[in-house]
């Protein structure tokens, strides 16, 4: 299971993830971390069976988690199946199936967005809903 | 043995024409051996669906009441070249939006038409007195146009080059996100299936001759631009109405940092009349191949890495000095497939016979670059060789005072032998007079990874440089690393007075 804390500026100084396996004993993965002198985010996979344990202890240590349950998104009405999105995702989460339609393994996602610019018809989403096309 | 046309039009109108695709097809050769494929095989398909930059269609919208001379015209806010009469438009497919840029363009204007989508046009004239009025907007479907006729300059290259990209920053381009330091492979076409792979010589394609185009039945028109054969990069120029045609096969996209372009499906039956067309359709993947070009270099000379084959491209994975690398393609295989395959199903159901071409295409054609009558301004022409770089165990003082001495902003930093190590600025030497901890000589403040250019680099990728970097000069150095001058954003104002004054 993957989840998303955000920490703010103070935080960022604290050593939260390191607490939190210190206390926990979970092996928490950190996949994508972002921290700068404001704010940071991290994404980190833990195994289902503590994500809870874990889920509860970063916040009673004052960052915000959210677990996303979702990665990319993939809108099959915009899609061509070129496969623009395959070699740039360092994750390997698209492939070509037999008949050369793409798959996604989006267990595999960690959320970095590269696709989502590189995908010449807007077909893939990080967040939320596919949008409904105006027209 | 040979095969009339009239053979294989009669077979396709009795249904009993034995149609197969251009994938389909060398396993058969294999399998009867040339002279059993020859008599066996009717037609082969072929199909490709991937970015066509090099189209568009003409439109004619009627005349209004009172009547306008159209002399500028704008489809949702995209602007389309009306230098054709009065009410005649020719959409380009990238062509972008004066509001919305890379988001909408031409070749989004195509596909909503075709998807029955309502476009706004908006046109200006002088007014003449013949055509008195001056203005005019108006909501339009394709149902509403008199003819709306695809007309792609070029389209199907026979094989395209992959490329790479081997600096130290992702670029983006028309052949998709290009990783840094060599990360993947991005590569185009069709290869097995691509029409022209399977008739190099152009024997069966040619002007006249029936295709599917947009998911309509088009025609070739002729040899496309830039047509060049001769190195096995030849074109079409293809036509077909646009009302007849299918999103499926007629859709907008954008390239980020690049720009809007379409995608397009094209294919054309072959007809197997002869030995030379057997053998030319048994073409595999294996057998075309292209080369990878560095797209880190800003130049049309682009330097070949490696040839490789669609074979090896398809496969998903090559290997280059020793690494594996990623490889994935920008044309749908998937939708080629289906082009060649709704081809395969016409052919069978009767919906269309073939011809020979009309008027051959040249087939031993070559494609030059552009004559250039203009000197391009190179780095040599504009960088200040009076620039006094500094030895990178000075003291910071001797920095400060040379700075000052000189009304410059930037020292490059040189070692013994008079190589670039680094560059220090005005701002550097300041903050290590305001906060100098331990610093003591210029090694200890100057910035080291030092962007450079070099005297033969064109102006224009040297300014490119200083707007990615955000940084107002580039040191300029030889071959040997040795500083030979600098450039600086001055003399770069210098040259663009130069330009308007000419």
């Amino acid at each position: 299971m993957k989840l998303l804390v955000s920490v703010s500026r103070k935080q960022g100084k604290y050593p939260i993830i390191a607490q939190v396996v210190k206390e926990t004993g979970v092996l928490v993965n950190v996949e994508r971390a972002m921290i700068d002198s404001h704010e940071g985010e991290l994404l980190i996979d833990v195994p289902d069976d503590s994500c809870e344990l874990v889920r509860q202890k970063i916040a009673g240590l004052g960052a915000s988690v959210r677990i996303l349950d979702r990665g990319i998104r993939i809108d099959t009405r915009e899609c061509v199946d070129c496969g623009a999105c395959i070699s740039i995702c360092p994750q390997e989460v698209f492939s070509f199936g037999d008949d050369w339609g793409i798959l996604v393994e989006e267990e595999k996602c960690v959320i970095c967005g590269k696709c989502v610019i590189a995908c010449p018809h807007s077909a893939l989403f990080l967040s939320g809903e596919i949008p409904e096309r105006p027209f | 043995m040979k095969k009339s046309i009239d053979l294989i039009n009669e077979r396709i109108r009795d249904g009993n024409a034995h149609v197969v695709t251009a994938e389909e097809m060398p396993l058969i050769v294999t399998e009867l051996g040339e002279e059993e494929a020859l008599k066996e095989v009717d037609v082969v398909t072929t199909g490709t669906f991937g970015a066509m930059c090099s189209s568009g269609a003409f439109l004619n919208f009627g005349h209004a009441e009172p009547p306008i001379r159209m002399e500028r015209v704008w489809l949702n806010d995209v602007e389309v070249f009306a230098g054709l009469a009065a009410v005649d438009a020719y959409v380009g497919a990238t062509q972008q939006s004066t509001t919305q840029q890379s988001v909408y363009g031409g070749a989004h204007i195509l596909e909503d038409l075709i998807g029955g989508k309502s476009i706004e046009l908006r046109a200006i004239s002088h007014g003449t007195d013949c055509y008195p009025r001056r203005t005019i907007t108006t909501q339009l479907v394709l149902d509403d146009m008199n003819q709306a006729i695809m007309v792609n300059p070029r389209n199907a290259y026979q094989r395209y080059n992959a490329a790479t990209n081997t600096t130290d920053r992702t670029l983006h381009t028309y052949m998709g996100m290009l990783l840094p330091h060599g990360g993947n492979i991005a590569y185009s076409g069709s290869g097995v299936l691509n029409p022209i792979s399977n008739d190099p010589k152009f024997r069966l394609i040619g002007s006249g001759v029936p295709i599917f185009l947009g998911g309509a039945i088009g025609t070739v028109v002729g040899e496309g631009t830039q047509h060049s054969p001769a190195g096995a990069f030849g074109t079409l120029m293809t036509c077909g109405d646009m009302k007849q045609m299918s999103n499926t096969f007629v859709r907008a996209a954008t390239m980020h940092g690049y720009g809007v372009t379409l995608y397009l499906g094209v294919g054309v039956p072959l007809p197997i009349i002869d030995i030379e067309s057997v053998r030319s359709t048994a073409v595999t993947d294996r057998d075309i191949s292209v080369d990878i070009l560095d797209y880190g270099v800003p130049s049309s000379n682009r330097p070949s890495i490696r040839k490789v084959t669609y074979e090896e491209l398809k496969s998903g994975m090559i290997t280059i000095n020793g690494e594996d690398v990623r490889t994935s393609p920008l044309s749908s295989l998937k939708r080629a497939r289906i082009v060649a395959d709704t081809l395969k199903d016409w052919v069978k159901a009767g919906k269309m016979q073939l011809t020979l071409p009309a008027v051959r295409i040249n087939p031993d054609k070559a494609g030059k670059p552009m004559r250039e009558t203009a000197h391009v301004p190179r780095v040599i022409d504009i960088m200040d060789r009076r620039f006094i770089p500094i030895d990178e165990e000075s003291p910071i003082k001797v920095a400060a005072e040379t700075l000052l001495k000189d009304e410059t902003n930037h020292l490059p930093v040189v070692n013994k032998k008079g190589q670039l190590v680094g560059i220090v600025t005005t701002y550097d030497v300041s903050k290590a007079v305001a906060r100098p901890g331990n610093k003591t000589c210029v090694r200890d403040i100057m910035t080291k990874k030092v962007i450079t250019t070099n005297p033969d680099e064109a102006v224009d990728v040297a300014i490119q440089k200083l707007e990615r970097h955000n940084i107002s000069a580039l040191a300029v150095v030889d071959r040997e690393n040795k500083v030979v001058a600098m450039l600086t954003a001055i003399a770069l104002g210098k040259l663009f007075e130069q330009r308007w004054s000419r």
